[in-house]
């Protein structure tokens, strides 16, 4: 049996630059190669894996400016506008969380990128004509310190390094 | 005619762009799930397995990739939530240290809001996440508003193409 846990915390630190990566990875978690490429294959069909590739950096790339913005939609249109917003190539995420009355009336959030604010408000201005969304209450949270951005360990040990650092 | 020494140069940054665009283009998702992975993926970006691991070290290298492997779908292996904090201007710095401090944090940003610091966390099991930001809350004395995701509406395929073409030229970013 496979220890999938374990599997899970080679994929997030990524795998290794040598010719028979899986196989490598096998041997780290004392699997076989067989078995790890079956048990990917079992996770993405699952949905736990999203993705299998290479994961870039936006910031790196010059996309340096995000701004969150988040969205009061009314209960029965949060899938629609929700699924509207996700295929933005501009969007990297379109999540339905929990309102916190009185507080937080929002339960639609979509992260939009861009090269400077004003790109991101021109994104946001397209988004907004398009999913025809020009009278609902949003707010728009633009970045401002990052003060740490890594992976996320879903698998940690107790005393692992932590390093502190933003891209 | 001069031989102008910058345009062979200049030749080669443009083929080397291309190729880094096609990579990325082609291996946002859909890696390879054979033995071989990188020969396989050269093979159809049509150069060789040596070339493209040193390509893929000098992108990890500058940064421009942090790694090759999987993107999991949030709440779906062990558990995790954004969590938002109003924190007073002059506590902010000293807040956000706390919070960086929990190995448990992989995001934590200020932004341009009353709820002015936001952070994901991620743990093994609700009860875990639960205890943690008990005690976060504690050491600061701030509330926490904890707003788990409850459905994802994004399919992840990375980064689209003609946005990252677009800056591979930009040179070095510093941010």
């Amino acid at each position: 049996m496979i220890d999938e846990r374990k599997l899970i915390a080679e994929l997030q630190k990524g795998l290794p630059l040598t010719s028979h990566p899986y196989a490598e990875i096998a041997e780290r978690i004392k699997s076989t190669e067989t078995e790890v490429l079956e048990h990917i294959t079992l996770m993405q069909s699952r949905g736990d894996i999203k993705r299998m590739g290479i994961v870039v950096r936006h910031r790196k790339l010059g996309y340096t400016a995000n701004a969150m913005v988040v969205w009061d939609i009314p209960d029965n249109m949060v899938d629609e506008l929700g699924h509207c917003f996700g295929q933005f190539d501009f969007v990297t995420l379109s999540y339905r969380r929990p309102r916190h009355l009185p507080d937080w009336p929002y339960n639609l959030f979509c992260m939009i990128h861009g090269q400077d604010r004003e790109d991101v408000l021109n994104n946001l201005q397209l988004l907004i004509t398009s999913c025809n969304v020009e009278h609902v209450q949003h707010s728009v949270l633009f970045s401002k310190r990052c003060f740490k951005q890594r992976g996320a360990y879903y698998v940690y040990k107790d005393r692992q390094k932590e390093s502190v650092s933003c891209n | 005619m001069a031989i102008d020494p910058a345009q062979p140069q200049a030749q080669s940054n443009q083929q080397d762009i291309e190729q880094i665009q096609q990579l990325l283009n082609q291996f946002q998702h859909n890696l390879p799930l054979s033995s071989t992975p990188y020969a396989d993926m050269a093979s159809q970006l049509g150069t060789d397995e040596a070339s493209l691991l040193s390509l893929l070290k000098t992108l990890q290298d500058e940064q421009i990739i942090s790694r090759i492997g999987a993107v999991f779908r949030a709440n779906r292996v062990g558990v995790s939530t954004l969590a938002a904090m109003a924190v007073p201007k002059d506590r902010l710095e000293q807040v956000a240290e706390i919070i960086s401090s929990y190995p448990a944090v992989n995001h934590n940003y200020e932004r341009e809001h009353h709820f002015n610091l936001w952070f994901v966390l991620t743990a093994q099991d609700s009860e875990q996440l639960q205890s943690i930001l008990e005690n976060m809350q504690q050491k600061t004395g701030i509330v926490i508003l904890s707003l788990p995701m409850e459905e994802d509406y994004h399919i992840d395929l990375g980064f689209p193409l003609q946005l990252i073409s677009n800056n591979l030229q930009g040179g070095e970013k510093n941010d």
